[in-house]
């Protein structure tokens, strides 16, 4: 029993980090621009993609495909910052919420025809850790652990130490002010959407190593985000490391007390409550 | 008073009232169903306005209510052996006592926040019911042939679910004018403009708001019951799909939000393009594509909708649109 829980709670912990990079560009969009960015799902499914064609055509090594996934990834943020994001910034909520859902249908149908929805997969087995005859984690999911961490420090150290990203952090302070400031901040929301569709790419690219997918498999992935989201404090990228392993403990536990099917319910059930309670987030915004 | 006497008050109902009995007269099946689907996303669209377009709260949850109004009603013709009548309302009334819990704390929320909120009672809704013993699980619930005996035959059912829907759809268009055109319309078009400044003014915003949350949550509880029953059975898959939600609020963005002819409108436009699309052979794979494009443009160029483009283009029009 203590060693199944052990066993599942690696697993979900594991999963975890890469869900909160998942979440962390749709936060870092929020947090700049006060966006729901509803194409991110479709975004990660377009970097599971990309990893498969770098490896199936190209045979380039997953891990190493991430790099021209990533650059992919950071392009798209632009295009669709540049088409449907822009125009609609200052608008009501409702508007950029469906220009972004637009882009969603447009990705998804584009993809649907594209690539049909049946499963594709990287087969790219690493073999297991094992400790004893009970405990074993898959290295594909380690190595996707510790770059998850690798990717959210980079983002630290990006958004802390450089002047872009110190532009980035003043824009989502006060856009007037950094504005005032002589901060270009139609290119700084640019480049936040595109780092924020960029992570999401990444995300798609790690997942893709271990699961198989179709293009509708971000969906899950953006309704996971959303709630990472609020429990790691909606517009705080960093926090939602945090949440993505609070929800993947979760996930982990939750399986060995009751049935599988009931995670979702206690999810959002969560995630409506905090948003009840602390709309802020578990550890306060930013 | 006056304003009930204004022609653009009652075309909206004109219109679903002439089509209905010119579907009742012609007695074609194929007219019915294409009808049927038509009212069901103009009685969709047009409670999903009247809190989106009077009030300004983007709900992606709209669904949630369908869903769970159909699940009641569903399993109270099926299971404990109600009239279809009976069951509908019961299948609204829940919908609308559940809005009222959930508004009551949800509707604390403003903006961006409130619509997260409704995708994430979305999708807590749909596991709750795939798990829920009573519900049948993830497998539904199914109608036995013989409850529709009951109503003489299957053929006669489907004409008493048409006529059902029919008087349904009615009634969200009169109560859509009803709140439009009074007092508490007022107040709930100020929170939509300035909340905090309404509330200044002495709107009672919180019950305002809960109370348009309920009203637009009972009749798709009443329009779920109605699409199960016809169909004959219901899961969970069926019952919960996000993108009925936006579609819903795709329709009211077309015609255009806050006025009653434009879901209706919206709803019929939606619907014949996708159908245009999903038929047409060079489309065909790709209309999600295109009808994504669609929406975007409409954002981005005509965010008031149809009939609040004419509305600002011809002001000696807007007597006739409402």
């Amino acid at each position: 029993m203590f060693g199944q829980l052990l066993a599942s709670l690696t697993d979900g912990l594991l999963l975890g980090f890469v869900y909160g990079l998942a979440a962390m560009g749709l936060s870092l969009i929020w947090g700049v621009m006060t966006v729901i960015n509803l194409a991110h799902g479709p975004v990660i499914a377009m970097g599971m993609f990309g990893s498969y064609f770098l490896f199936i055509q190209a045979g380039v090594n997953p891990y190493l495909a991430l790099l021209p996934v990533a650059s992919l990834g950071l392009v798209a943020g632009f295009l669709i910052y540049g088409t449907a994001v822009h125009w609609v910034i200052d608008a009501p909520h409702l508007s950029s919420l469906l220009a972004t859902f637009a882009v969603n249908m447009i990705i998804i149908g584009l993809g649907t025809a594209a690539f049909t929805t049946s499963p594709h997969n990287i087969d790219y087995p690493l073999g297991a850790l094992r400790a004893g005859d009970w405990f074993s984690v898959s290295y594909t999911r380690l190595i996707a652990a510790v770059a998850a961490v690798a990717i959210t420090a980079g983002l630290y150290l990006f958004l802390y130490f450089t002047r872009p990203g110190k532009a980035i952090r003043a824009v989502a302070n006060n856009r007037m002010a950094a504005e005032l400031m002589g901060i270009p901040s139609a290119y700084i929301l640019a480049l936040s959407f595109g780092i924020g569709t960029m992570l999401a790419a990444l995300a798609g690219g790690l997942i893709a190593t271990f699961f198989p997918f179709t293009i509708l498999s971000g969906g899950p992935y953006e309704l996971k985000s959303f709630v990472i989201c609020v429990l790691g404090g909606l517009g705080n990228p960093l926090g939602a490391l945090v949440g993505g392993l609070l929800l993947g403990g979760l996930e982990g536990i939750i399986p060995t007390i009751m049935p599988v099917s009931w995670v979702p319910v206690v999810e959002f059930g969560l995630f409506v409550l905090v948003l009840l309670v602390r709309p802020t987030g578990l550890f306060g915004a930013k | 008073m006056r304003a009930w006497l204004r022609p653009g008050v009652w075309i909206p109902v004109a219109i679903v009232l002439i089509w209905g009995l010119a579907v009742l007269v012609l007695g074609q099946d194929t007219y019915r169903e294409t009808t049927f689907t038509l009212l069901m996303f103009v009685g969709m669209a047009s409670s999903l306005n009247i809190l989106l377009g009077y009030t300004g709260y983007v709900s992606f949850g709209h669904i949630v209510f369908f869903g769970l109004g159909g699940y009641m009603g569903f399993y109270l013709i099926s299971q404990q052996g109600w009239p279809l009548y009976v069951a509908a309302l019961a299948g609204g009334a829940l919908s609308g006592v559940l809005a009222g819990l959930l508004g009551s704390a949800v509707l604390r929320l403003r903006g961006a926040y409130f619509a997260l909120a409704t995708i994430g009672i979305n999708e807590a809704a749909r596991a709750f019911v795939s798990n829920f013993g009573p519900f049948g699980g993830a497998t539904g619930l199914n109608l036995t042939f013989a409850t529709y005996n009951a109503y003489g035959g299957a053929t006669q059912a489907l004409w008493i679910t048409f006529i059902c829907l029919w008087v349904v759809t009615l009634a969200v268009l009169i109560a859509s004018l009803a709140v439009r055109h009074s007092r508490f319309g007022l107040g709930l078009m100020a929170i939509r403009e300035d909340e905090d400044a309404a509330m200044v003014m002495g709107v009672k915003a919180p019950q305002a708001k809960t109370l348009t949350f309920m009203i637009s949550a009972f009749f798709p509880g009443v329009i779920g019951t109605l699409y199960f029953f016809k169909n004959g059975n219901v899961e969970p898959g069926d019952a919960f799909q996000l993108h009925m939600s936006i579609e819903a609020l795709v329709m009211v963005m077309l015609g255009g939000q806050g006025t009653v002819l434009g879901p209706i409108l919206g709803a019929v436009t939606y619907q014949g393009l996708r159908g245009y699309l999903l038929t047409s052979p060079i489309f065909k794979s790709l209309h999600l594509a295109v009808s994504g494009l669609f929406l975007l443009l409409i954002v981005l160029f005509v965010p008031a909708g149809a009939v609040g483009w004419l509305r600002a283009r011809l002001p000696k029009w807007r007597k006739v649109l409402e």
